[in-house]
């Protein structure tokens, strides 16, 4: 084990103090582990054991500390103090070749694979064991089929990576990690890239690891999952641990609060919704994407102010081609978009900025690719989208002042932390960067309101506050078109649910009547019908 | 790049002031262990290199007016930087513009320099601001790639500028190919000429250089225009999201960089040389894209840029002057030192001055999901 | 051998040896954009300036230009710094030193292959079209078809004046001759594109050419390729150019800016320096024609009697040979 690298020295004392079930040393024991970013605290004392054959859960909200704490681990970074034993022998990880020496693996939440090579060659790829490609491959294949077999990870190994789901991609990054040896895997956010029915697959995936006597480290912040599939838990706040507790003896209301340190609404409050007029109505419409194809069929529905109607469906159904399309940064390929008295299709195209005009907010699904412009200072990025406003423009000047206050106003209203205009919008957390764009859309007053996955990776506390400012959108007479692959969260939000299917609405259902067995089988392609007898 | 030091905590003035200085020292380092093995003397080389830019008013004056040149051609890197493309058509540019200014001065004499002056350099930015609209409108709607097609549109510049000067433009009777001497009161007047300094090429373009710089950094930074096309140059969908259109910009910021690049015949044709010749552009538009780089596409760096651009051409001309055995082409390869540590190497001492200095600027960061 | 321009070589090392004026010069030469190693004209220059500091053990300073403002520049500081006499290579050089000439009186400039009208400027020219004159007599007489060819450079007055003369001699050889004359270009890059000389040359020898003379740079070295792979004769120029192809190249017409270098040098130490024009020609020996180990097979001495006698003819002034710049035209 040593060869690799990490140097590895017995400590009997911490393996028998520390020793799991049936008398075995932990796989991982962290032991006072402290890490600064100069006058930041990443990680404080922190100590947790994880034990051998077992998938132990790592919650805390974004900046709680735990991905510098895996990239500790993983050997990214070096601990200003406190030791790490693995296998209950010290062991001195100073970069991830040490890390796969001492038999961790770790599944990043951006896959680390070369699209145009196979299946194959990505798994041998940094252990090619020598010169000549084929004999290191030819070895390597025997050894998959192997791996496949055991773990039942059926991935065809002469596949283009390029070619592949998210999902298969994953599981290639599952088998690249036993390929190198690992016994315990750290997996970072596995199932935010997943479809449910994907997120499922994965499950079994671990849990068939599980039995063969692997150790999963799994790193997430939905509570649901930790709830489903770990055995122990570790929940982190502030650089600290906050709780190691059992999965059987707490439950999602107890975690959250011990995440964020408070007690925790997760249920919305609201009343019923009393829609007025329609603000929005959509007829026959179709997107056709960059390469052809059709990803928005004859879709149909309206929103009417003091509304929210929720789009629920499995990513990649054609929900972003239509929350797209509604924006105006796609054109409509035939169909009709109106907006009040505005009629907008193929042949009179209008533009995001000609929507925005119309009374049209929108809160982009990926707040990096569309949301915020990350180089950008905050208040820079607060006025995307509505740069040209007489507000702060003169006839040449833009009158940054103005603009820097309109921002500070937002960071206030919104709770953005830190509140500081003239930070880059990259040094933000997630929740706030979100915070900053939901800000930007909502101060606007628009009349219609478009939101898409308002909450993804995004932290308990600012979900909280993202859903309350939605119900009031709402009862402020606003319409509000909210897309989402969370259920939870259209379930709770949405007063109507439609539900998208291979770029089809497969059908509509009332909050009322809405359960997730219902939607689950509507997400699937059943029409609501059949899915209530099924029911 | 703002955003390495903006996740590393490393205080600004580190990343924008003394890495540029720690990497111009390596430069001159390896240059003056060259220097030695030639069997010269490097102290006395920097001696004569700071004196030949710096000691006395005829170097200033040279120094200045090379700075002038490369004012103009790193403005129109840095511009087209923002909108995130790659402008290297800076010399075909210059040249155009060159050529336009040249016909003004040329067939326009009849005016009075006071016409003749805005009309020169509106001929300027005309000229370069059509030679790199092709290219722009190519890679807007086409995607044909902007470094591609303005390195080509240089060679179609220097083909056509050929063509001219010797068939139509030539003074007649005359070898080499060059257009006539233009009217003496279309001169751009030499600063020599306005106070009392010694005789050198530095003229008028310098102030039309500063004002350049001026009106670079208010547009890109405090108007509206500029807003878009630095969002299209971070990132496209986000402008689309805004209703930017990205074409409009990809043109408008290639305009606006070829027009500035255009300028640099005001330089050298209205200031210097005063009739049109071939190859004044001289590769000023190849290290503007260093002067650009090294001046993190800002006025103010690219103006402190050009000027140790300007200072290494004047100094390293004397250089060459003062001692023989320092050839030329020696002058060139510790010009080229210089881009290769400022440009290529920029950040070959970034992590040890983030072992020195760095500090996670906060907790959200360190710990990013 | 080259007898006339080694004797007066010879002569000069002889007179220079003796000589203890040597601390008195101080001499200096700005070359032009080409760079002292530009296998040509500046390089001719260098060897001139570098054999006279061999010889005399006087060191000289030099300077090369890489932008217009820069001509100005250099000379301007190797008068301040007391250098004197300063060559100014290449008619490029003439409105700098028109400038700097007036402001520095009492420094001697000599500038090469321009005319500059100042009392401390000696303008150096010379008469390409003698020493054409005699390559064309050699020309026609070793021609078999009666056809020859000529491959110029660019396309300007000078180089049309190496193709009038070269006409003249072959005509004054052979009336009914006929010479096919093709200029490369009309940029400096014609100076150097030995691939567009080749074919020049090539298509001069299709249409029944067989001796081609070029004035071309480096183009020529393309166009005397093209000759000795077709089996025909070339003709080098500036420089001799004999030792390339041997049995191919029938002679080469010398230039001799290495001399003029070497005399400015020379008459300056010497204080024979005068300002005003030198044209070389045939008489200056300036400008001739080589014979050596490499070409003499193809020199027949009726060949070699006959070129020797015109070459007298026209130092006598029996033959006027017609210079294009003088009209621009080729009217003889």
């Amino acid at each position: 084990m040593s060869e690799g690298g990490a140097s590895v020295s017995e400590r009997p004392e911490a393996a028998t103090a520390a020793s799991g079930r049936a008398g075995l040393p932990p796989a991982i024991e962290l032991r006072g582990i402290n890490k600064s970013f100069g006058p930041v605290r990443a990680n404080r004392d922190v100590s947790l054991v994880i034990q051998k054959g077992s998938i132990h859960g790592i919650v805390g909200e974004n900046g709680a500390g735990k991905s510098t704490l895996m990239s500790i681990l993983y050997g990214f970074y070096q601990a200003d103090s406190g030791e790490v034993f693995v296998d209950g022998r010290k062991a001195n990880i100073v970069s991830p070749d040490d890390a796969i020496a001492a038999g961790i693996g770790m599944v990043h939440q951006h896959f680390m694979l070369v699209d145009p090579f196979t299946v194959l060659e990505n798994v041998v790829l940094g252990a090619e064991g020598g010169a000549l490609l084929a004999e290191g491959k030819a070895k390597a294949r025997s050894e998959l089929q192997r791996l496949e077999h055991e773990y039942s990870l059926e991935v065809d190994i002469d596949a283009v990576v390029g070619d592949l789901s998210v999902g298969l991609r994953q599981r290639i990054e599952i088998l690249k990690a036993l390929y190198r040896g690992a016994e315990t895997l750290i997996l970072d956010e596995p199932t935010g890239v997943l479809t449910p029915q994907e997120a499922d697959h994965l499950f079994r995936i671990l849990a068939s690891l599980k039995e063969q006597g692997k150790t999963i480290v799994l790193i997430t912040h939905k509570l649901r999952e930790i709830m489903a599939i770990t055995d122990n838990v570790t929940v982190m706040r502030g650089g600290e641990v906050a709780a190691n507790v059992a999965t059987k003896d707490t439950d999602t209301e107890q975690l959250a609060e011990l995440m964020v340190g408070r007690k925790v609404l997760l249920r919305v409050e609201k009343t019923p919704a009393q829609p007025t007029e329609t603000v929005l109505t959509v007829t026959g419409l179709n997107v056709v994407d960059g390469a052809g194809v059709r990803r928005v069929k004859d879709v149909g529905f309206t929103v009417r102010a003091g509304e929210i109607v929720g789009i629920a469906g499995v990513a990649g159904n054609g929900q972003s081609e239509l929350l797209e399309a509604l924006a105006g940064i796609r054109q409509p390929a035939s169909g009709h978009i109106r907006v009040r008295d505005q009629d907008i299709s193929a042949e009179h195209a209008v533009d995001a900025r000609g929507m925005r005009e119309l009374g049209l907010g929108h809160v982009p699904e990926d707040r990096h690719r569309m949301g915020l412009v990350m180089p950008f200072a905050a208040n820079e990025s607060s006025i995307l989208g509505y740069h040209y406003d007489p507000a702060y423009n003169g006839r040449i000047i833009m009158e940054r002042q103005k603009i820097i206050d309109l921002c500070a106003a937002q960071m206030k209203a919104y709770d953005v932390r830190p509140d500081n205009p003239l930070l880059t919008s990259a040094n933000f957390s997630g929740g706030n960067q979100q915070k900053i764009v939901v800000a930007r859309e909502m101060e606007r007053n628009p009349d219609l309101l478009l939101v898409g996955q308002p909450t993804r990776g995004v932290d308990i506390g600012a979900i909280e506050f993202i859903h309350r400012r939605l119900i009031e959108m709402r009862d402020a007479g606003k319409a509000v078109l909210l897309v989402s692959v969370e259920l939870d969260e259209i379930m709770s939000l949405a007063d109507r649910i439609l539900v998208m299917f291979d770029g089809a609405i497969v059908g509509e259902v009332a909050q009322s009547e809405a359960n997730e067995q219902v939607l689950g089988l509507m997400m699937a392609g059943v029409s609501p019908d059949a899915a209530d007898e099924v029911a | 790049m703002a955003g390495a030091a903006a996740n590393t905590g490393v205080p600004r003035w580190v990343a924008v002031g003394l890495l540029p200085v720690i990497n111009l020292l390596a430069a001159f380092l390896v240059s003056g262990l060259v220097i030695l093995a030639i069997g010269e003397n490097p102290l006395r080389a920097l001696a004569i290199l700071l004196n030949g830019a710096f000691g006395y008013q005829e170097g200033i004056g040279f120094t200045l007016y090379f700075t002038t040149n490369f004012i103009f051609t790193g403005l129109a890197v840095a511009v087209a930087f923002h909108c995130g493309l790659f402008n290297i058509g800076g010399e075909g540019q210059a040249t155009l513009g060159g050529l336009g200014v040249g016909l003004v001065l040329l067939y326009l004499d009849f005016l009075p320099f006071v016409l003749i002056l805005p009309v020169a350099i509106a001929a300027a930015v005309v000229f370069g601001a059509a030679w790199s609209y092709l290219p722009g409108l190519l890679q807007a709607k086409r995607g044909s790639h902007v470094v591609i097609t303005t390195i080509m549109f240089n060679f179609i510049a220097s083909a056509l500028m050929v063509y001219l000067l010797s068939q139509i433009l030539i003074k007649p009777g005359q070898m080499s190919p060059e257009s006539r001497e233009v009217a003496q009161h279309t001169w751009m007047p030499f600063m020599h000429d306005i106070f009392p300094i010694a005789r050198s090429p530095w003229n008028g373009s310098f102030i039309v250089a500063l004002l350049a710089c001026a009106f670079l950094w208010v547009f890109v930074w405090h108007t509206r225009w500029g807003y878009e096309i630095r969002t299209v140059g971070a990132n496209a969908s986000a402008a689309v999201y805004a209703g930017i259109s990205p074409s409009r910009n990809i043109i408008l910021a290639m305009v606006i960089s070829g027009g500035l690049a255009g300028m640099l015949g005001v330089n050298e044709i209205m200031g210097v040389n005063h009739r049109l010749i071939l190859n004044f552009s001289a590769g000023y538009g190849f290290v503007g894209i260093a002067v650009s780089l090294m001046g993190r596409n800002h006025p103010v760096g690219i103006v402190l840029a050009s000027l140790l651009f300007g200072a290494l051409f004047q100094g390293g001309a004397d250089l060459a002057f003062e001692i023989p055995k320092i050839t030329r082409e020696m002058v060139v390869f510790i010009q080229g030192l210089v881009i290769l540590f400022a440009g290529a190497l920029e950040y070959l001492f970034w992590p040890f001055l983030v072992a020195v200095f760095g500090r996670e600027a906060d907790t959200a960061l360190a710990a990013a999901e | 051998m080259m007898r006339t321009l080694l004797g007066a070589a010879a002569a000069a090392t002889m007179f220079v040896a003796s000589a203890s004026w040597a601390q008195d010069v101080k001499p200096a030469v700005v070359f032009d954009m080409g760079g002292k190693f530009d296998k040509s004209f500046n390089e001719g220059i260098f060897n001139g300036a570098e054999r006279f500091q061999k010889e005399t053990g006087i060191e000289y300073r030099d300077a090369e230009v890489t932008a217009e403002a820069q001509r100005e520049q250099f000379l301007r500081k190797f008068a301040q710094q007391g250098f004197d006499p300063v060559i100014a290579v290449g008619f490029a050089q003439g409105p700098a030193l028109e400038k700097v000439a007036t402001e520095f009186p009492d420094t001697r400039f000599s500038i090469i292959d321009m005319v500059v009208d100042l009392p401390n400027v000696q303008s150096i020219v010379f008469k390409e079209h003698e020493g054409s004159f005699l390559v064309g007599v050699l020309a026609a007489m070793a021609s078999e078809t009666g056809k020859v060819g000529f491959v110029g450079g660019m396309d300007i007055g000078l180089i049309r004046r190496f193709a009038c003369g070269y006409e003249q001699g072959v005509k004054h050889v052979n009336a009914d001759a006929e010479v096919y004359q093709n200029m490369t270009g009309t940029t400096p890059a014609a100076w150097n594109d030995p691939v567009k000389g080749g074919e020049l040359a090539k298509s001069q020898f299709d249409r029944g050419a067989d001796v081609v003379y070029a004035a071309a740079g480096g183009t020529g070295l393309g166009v005397l390729q093209a000759a000795n792979d077709a089996g025909k004769l070339s003709i080098g120029v500036d420089s001799n150019q004999n030792y390339l192809h041997p049995g191919s190249v029938l002679t080469s017409m010398l230039k001799r800016v290495d001399v003029a270098a070497y005399n400015v040098y020379k008459t300056a130490a010497d204080d024979t320096w005068a300002a005003g024009i030198q044209v070389l020609g045939l008489a200056e020996d300036g400008v001739g024609w080589a014979l050596d180990d490499n070409n003499s097979a193809l020199i027949s001495d009726e060949m070699k009697a006959t070129v020797t006698q015109v070459r007298q003819d026209i130092i006598d002034g029996k033959i006027a040979v017609h210079n294009y710049t003088d009209n621009n035209e080729c009217s003889f």
